[in-house]
């Protein structure tokens, strides 16, 4: 991972991952704003349908690639001493994953398919 | 070389001159750190709201009281606020708005437009 969101891949990756957030930022607010679902049965179609369920579960997947970059940066920036740097960059991934996880049984359980 | 002598040896906070790019900028980071930090809290509203009727029900419940308008203003802020710093990057990446006057500019707007917008959304999306 440290090779792979480095340099001017991290620069990039970024950048790319930031357009597609904020494309689906505007969609959702849009969703919300213009339909938002009165009823659950509403709200759980609405996340169970494949095409939406597939865009949430990719842009989770891009939002914590951008949230390892970004907080890659910050704490790069501001805790200088090596170990506790990859401390805290150790916990911060961990927490990462265990969100990837959690928000892909959220949607396959909402899917029926887990 | 008399201005070189009297630098500061100690960076004094109260001292440092913080232009309003670099408060953006600051409010860039603090917006970042504060949505992944709050991640775990957005998956578990989610998880919520899906749990079933009476989840959906208590998920709206959360939001709409006055914790959760507060708190749903402040992540709307931090979205708006790294959303519009986000796009002034990217445009300076491509050499828009580079110059000083114009970065200057854009920096206020979106220091101003960000809490605008931020109180906006939460009226539109709690009513």
């Amino acid at each position: 991972m440290s090779r792979t969101a480095s340099g001017f891949r991290a620069w990039i990756l970024q950048r790319i991952s930031a357009a597609w957030l904020g494309l689906f930022v505007l969609a959702t607010l849009g969703y919300f704003l213009l339909s938002p679902p009165a009823t659950f049965e509403q709200w759980r179609a609405f996340v169970a349908h494949p095409v939406v369920g597939t865009l949430i579960l990719v842009t989770v997947a891009v939002v914590l690639l951008h949230a390892w970059v970004g907080i890659r940066d910050v704490l790069i920036d501001y805790v200088p001493p090596l170990a506790l740097r990859l401390t805290l960059l150790s916990l911060f991934g961990l927490g990462f994953v265990a969100c990837g996880l959690w928000a892909l049984q959220v949607i396959l359980l909402a899917s029926g398919l887990a | 070389m008399a201005a070189n002598e009297k630098r500061p040896v100690h960076l004094n906070l109260l001292q440092i001159r913080f232009p309003v790019p670099a408060v953006m900028s600051i409010g860039h980071r603090i917006s970042g750190v504060l949505w992944i930090l709050l991640l775990p809290a957005m998956i578990f509203l989610v998880d919520l709201s899906l749990s079933g009727p009476q989840g959906f029900a208590r998920a709206g419940e959360l939001l709409g009281s006055v914790m959760g308008r507060l708190a749903a203003f402040l992540l709307l802020w931090a979205l708006m606020h790294h959303l519009l710093a986000g796009i002034r990057y990217l445009a300076l990446d491509l050499d828009l708005g580079i110059e000083k006057q114009a970065a200057l500019a854009t920096a206020w707007w979106v220091m101003l437009a960000a809490p605008l917008l931020a109180a906006g959304l939460t009226a539109g999306l709690l009513p």
